[in-house]
């Protein structure tokens, strides 16, 4: 694995300040077992619910029959559609989707009933018991059939969630070289580990209810879930549960709602909590989507155009699929300059398991299409695959193909010639010897399975580089909140940020003590009384909630120099933090910050919001992004040819940071971006046959072990962005995206040697008949 | 108990059953008995003169492993490694992989390439029967109400022995093609058992006398054509179906391969690659 120097970024910094790694506050009990995940969380009196789902991906409800149900001793309540005191519908950007089905259900999955009752077997029975009488219908299960029109509307906005276009400079240009591909990518899971749990505290008399859940926004949820119970805001009070991961996964509402109505109808706390077959129903996906794409270029390899259809399938309820599809639309050129385009974009309604955010959010798929393109114009043009992609990476200053001129650092070229200089795998396929001298057969692919020779196996590498919008786009003021309180020398943070595992609750600390000399950094709960935070996702919170903590820090630490200035004669703005001491430059004065800040309080709230961003207009120009991040990706990988079977050999990166403000987290990103990215190239795909979904658990969902998971050499390339509040871009989704093609680039580089010929591999996951048949 | 009631679940490790329940796919009526501490099912024995060993029902598939099994009869010491992660390896049980009889149960190529018999007890007395008589179907055994498998007896062959297994993941990944090739040297016999591309284990008659037939039995080596050909025959002779997990037509393909080269493996003097497992 990889290793990070601890002074990779500012020699002289003191441990636990920014630019170190000091060790997770939750990392002890996390690898010991007794952190408390939100499935864990209890409370005296408390009930059990559990969610009645449709076997159908279409259909109207005709009945529902609950008197079996109550017929069962323990049973406590039982609620449907009807039941619903609020808004009968939430959803991110649109709210088309119904706390329970009312009196259609479109997917497999879609929640019908809810039963509260005193343990969970008994609310199993419950919802055995539950009679729901069905009139099936035929299911829209066809993207395309969704855009022509040929199927009624399955839901009364229509079974276009957005179709949005992009034209770009001279839309009839054309280039001297022209290659073209449609490409597919496969429904991936999130599959976080802590599955979907909340408990629910009703106030007395109904008035309000506090929600403990695992989440990635809390006031979001909020919002959603007070709507939909009727209630004002401030009577929905949620605090953060334990996070197991999330990944996009919890961004949208799944127990929430569900969880209140029968705490709230019941009078007493009830807890809810998902099997993993059921979390594989309860939050979306990523969206399988096919692209087609024609790269135009000259005779060299410089592109001229790009021409894409990209058709998403978003599943039954909107959910973010019109920002997903933006993404990928709005980033189809990858990093590379392209001076004209036209780019039509699909988000379309099926009978699908409904799709959503996950980490890459749009880019993934797009960067699939494009960066395969990349190594077809290598072929055409016969220029090295490294070489085009530097002769066309982007710069600061270049635009967008929706005219957004990119601001921030661009260092593309870096990160692809840092990939390249990185050392190749020294080990031999199989690996070192073993003692008997034959191959370590967990080495080759196929593994514990034995099924190759190191004689049967070739190997290949592949590239893979890559944009991200960090933050949210086209208008949308994702601010940040935090407050920062200094009593007795000792600094808490308060802020709603949700630590979903990415760290944000060690990287607070580190913002405060480099900002206030203060070493005693405490972390308040993570809940929702004060402001929002935004969501943790897009690659935003170092940015956001690390600007919010950075703003309220420095207000106070203002607070500290004026406090300091008027009781030593001095003056405030010629102060400084140096390490623990505030000083004096000119003077030499000098005095601990801790004991400055004795028997004084201090306490400031700051917003952090980034500069506004635009809508596109209807030629699919304007400024929606906010940042932009990169990043390089090289794939070594073995492969069995007549097998079909893969084993990912190494991976080198770089990665267009910023500035590492906590090197060890940024080299967690990276690696499980990376593992992520690995899935979806060769394993992670849930399958939907007529719409049902046929391998949601552990056994058929395959994901990447340790043994399918290859070293990872990485290179941060540290160039503070002027415009980042700390210098530091989000680093969560970039080693997710370029990753996946990079793997199939090898698997093809390989396949290539075998015959001369290869194969296209234009579909993810990468099956093993794909490769052997 | 077994005798008395017919509702009672048995489980030998539980690694098959406990997934079934906490699926919600399974729902145990009755009483849930383990009999996997039982010491008589837990032993193994050697039986020289017979040339068997003898398996108790719930020996682990860690227990199988080790070095003083794996010696005796390597493929099943291979099948095993490739069951899940150690910890289930060390719960899971041989008896258990029978109870269950999926066609993608790891042990059972073997058994069946051995000509394994099974034992089966019950109030009654006890009862042996070939395992290829007592695999049935699908999840169907031959067992009968009242009955306990106690024990797997299989010969001790002298000649090469492998298996190998296909799964889109490089560990801990349900079989989606496998095959155990056993050469028997005294009887001049090739024996083939597939997984996971039929209804239940399936021996590959025709392949297996082709290649016994072309095989040098000093060198068990065998010329490229011949071996090509067992490929082919042992590709005929699977009945794979096209599901979630993968296509017909790659099962298939996937068998032909693997006991191409599990035959090659036979006459390569430094045996199969790696450690023994």
């Amino acid at each position: 694995m990889t290793i990070v120097e601890e002074t990779a970024t500012t020699g002289t910094a003191r441990h636990g300040a920014l630019g170190t790694s000091p060790t997770r506050p939750d990392g002890v009990a996390k690898v010991q077992g007794s952190f408390e995940f939100s499935s864990d969380i209890s409370a005296d009196g408390c009930l059990w619910g559990a969610t009645l789902r449709s076997p159908h991906p279409y259909a109207r409800i005709v009945s529902i029959d609950p008197s079996a149900a109550w017929q069962i001793d323990g049973v406590q309540a039982v609620i449907t559609a009807e039941d619903v005191p609020g808004q009968m519908t939430y959803g991110l950007i649109s709210q088309d989707q119904p706390v329970f089905a009312g009196d259609v259900v479109r997917y497999v999955g879609e929640p019908v009933a809810a039963v509260a009752a005193d343990d969970p077997e008994t609310c199993r029975r419950a919802i055995e018991a539950l009679a729901v009488e069905y009139e099936v219908l035929d299911p829209l299960t066809d993207a395309e059939a969704a855009i022509a029109g040929d199927h009624p509307p399955i839901h009364p906005d229509g079974n276009v969630i957005r179709h949005q276009r992009i034209v770009c400079g001279d839309p009839d240009a054309t280039g001297e070289v022209v290659v073209e591909g449609t490409y597919e990518i496969g429904m991936q899971d999130q599959a976080f580990l802590g599955l979907e749990a909340a408990l629910a505290i009703p106030d007395p008399g109904g008035k309000g209810v506090e929600l403990h859940i695992a989440t990635q926004w809390l006031h979001e949820d909020r919002a959603q879930i007070a709507a939909c119970l009727g209630l004002p805001e401030d009577a929905v009070r949620l605090v953060l549960g334990g996070v197991g991961g999330a990944f996009g996964a919890r961004e949208d509402i799944s127990l929430q709602v569900h969880t209140c109505l029968l705490a709230l109808r019941l009078a007493r706390p009830v807890r809810m909590a998902y099997s993993r077959a059921e979390s594989f129903l309860g939050h979306v996906h990523r969206h399988p989507a096919t692209i087609w794409m024609r790269h135009h270029a000259t005779g060299t390899g410089e592109i001229v155009k790009i021409e894409s259809r990209m058709v998403f399938d978003g599943g039954a309820y909107a959910s973010t699929s019109s920002a997903v599809l933006v993404n990928a639309i709005t980033l189809a050129q990858g990093p590379y300059r392209c001076p004209n385009a036209v780019v039509d974009g699909w988000a379309v309604r099926t009978n699908h398991l409904p799709c959503g955010a996950m980490r890459g959010f749009g880019a993934v798929q797009a960067c699939f299409a494009y960066e395969t393109q990349m190594d077809r114009l290598a072929a055409a043009c016969d220029v090295d695959p490294v070489d085009l992609r530097i002769l066309n990476a982007m710069r600061t200053g270049d635009t967008l193909i929706t005219g957004q001129p990119v601001l921030n650092v661009a260092p593309v070229a870096e990160c692809i010639r840092e990939t390249a200089a990185l050392p190749l795998p020294d080990e031999p396929v199989g690996g070192a010897p073993m003692p008997d001298g034959g191959p370590d057969v967990m080495k080759l692919p196929g593994g514990a399975g034995r099924t190759a020779d190191a004689s049967n196996i070739v190997r290949g590498i592949g590239w893979g580089a890559s944009i991200k919008n960090l933050m949210y786009s086209e208008a949308f003021d994702d601010y940040s909140t935090a407050r920062c309180r200094i009593e007795d020398g000792v600094v808490t943070l308060k802020f709603a940020t949700a630590e979903v595992g990415q760290g944000f609750v060690t990287l607070a600390p580190q913002i405060a003590r480099t900002v206030l000399g203060i070493d005693d950094v405490r972390l308040d709960r993570i809940d929702t009384l004060i402001g929002s935070s935004g969501s943790t996702s897009a690659s935003r919170q170092t940015w956001m909630s690390g600007g919010a903590v950075n703003a309220a820090c420095l207000a106070v630490r203002a607070k500290i120099f004026e406090h300091v200035a008027s009781s030593n004669g001095l003056d405030a703005e010629t102060l400084l933090i140096d390490g623990t001491d505030i000083v004096e430059p000119a003077t030499g004065w000098r005095q601990d910050a801790v004991e400055a800040c004795a028997g004084q309080t201090f306490d400031e709230t700051a917003e952090y919001h980034h500069p506004p961003t635009t809508e596109l207009d209807e030629h699919g120009q304007g400024s929606p992004h906010t940042a932009f991040a990169f990043v390089a990706h090289r794939a070594v990988v073995d492969v069995d040819p007549d097998l079909g079977l893969v084993k990912v050999v190494q991976i080198a990166t770089a990665q267009d940071v910023g500035r590492a403000l906590n090197p060890l987290s940024v080299i967690g990103q990276i690696e499980g971006g990376i593992a992520q990215g690995l899935g979806l190239a060769v394993m992670e795909e849930i399958i939907q046959i007529d719409g049902v979904i046929r391998n949601g658990n552990f056994t058929d969902y395959l994901l990447p072990t340790f043994l399918d998971m290859p070293p990872v050499v990485a290179t941060l390339i540290e160039e503070p962005d002027p415009l980042a509040p700390l210098g530091a871009k989000g680093v969560g989704e970039p080693p997710t995206i370029s990753s996946t093609p990079a793997i199939v680039a090898a698997i093809r580089d390989a396949l290539r040697q075998v015959d001369g010929v290869g194969k296209p591999l234009h579909r993810v996951p990468v099956r093993p008949g794909d490769i052997c048949l | 108990m077994l005798a008395e009631r017919d509702d009672v679940t048995l489980l030998a490790g539980g690694t098959d059953a406990m997934v079934e329940i906490n699926d919600g796919h399974r729902r145990p009526q009755g009483p849930v008995v383990a009999v996997n501490r039982i010491p008589d099912l837990r032993s193994w024995r050697h039986d020289r003169a017979a040339g068997t060993l003898t398996i108790g029902a719930c020996v682990t598939y860690t227990e199988l492993m080790d070095p003083a099994i794996a010696t005796l009869v390597p493929a099943l010491a291979e099948a095993s490694r490739t069951v899940g992660s150690p910890q289930i390896r060390n719960a899971g049980t041989l008896g258990g992989n029978l109870g269950t009889c999926s066609p993608a149960g790891d042990g059972l190529p073997v058994l069946a390439a051995l000509d394994a018999t099974v034992t089966l007890a019950s109030r009654s007395g006890t009862r042996t029967m070939p395992v290829t008589e007592f695999m049935v179907g699908v999840k169907r055994t031959a067992i009968e109400p009242g009955e306990l498998i106690t024990e797997v007896t299989l010969p001790v062959v002298d000649g090469w022995q492998g298996y190998a297994k296909v799964g889109v993941r490089n560990a801990m990944v349900i079989a989606i093609a496998s095959t155990c090739v056993v050469f028997d040297r005294a009887a001049q016999t090739v024996r083939v058992a597939l997984g996971s591309v039929g209804p239940t284990i399936l021996r590959c008659p025709d392949a297996e006398a082709h290649l016994a037939s072309h095989v040098d039995w000093n060198t068990m080596s065998a010329a490229a054509d011949d071996l090509d050909r067992f490929g082919t025959l042992v590709s005929d002779a699977s009945r794979p179906i096209t599901d979630h997990r993968s296509s017909a037509e790659y099962r298939r393909h996937a068998v032909g391969v693997l006991a191409r080269r599990l035959a090659q493996r036979a006459a390569t003097p430094a045996g199969p690659p790696g450690a023994p497992a």
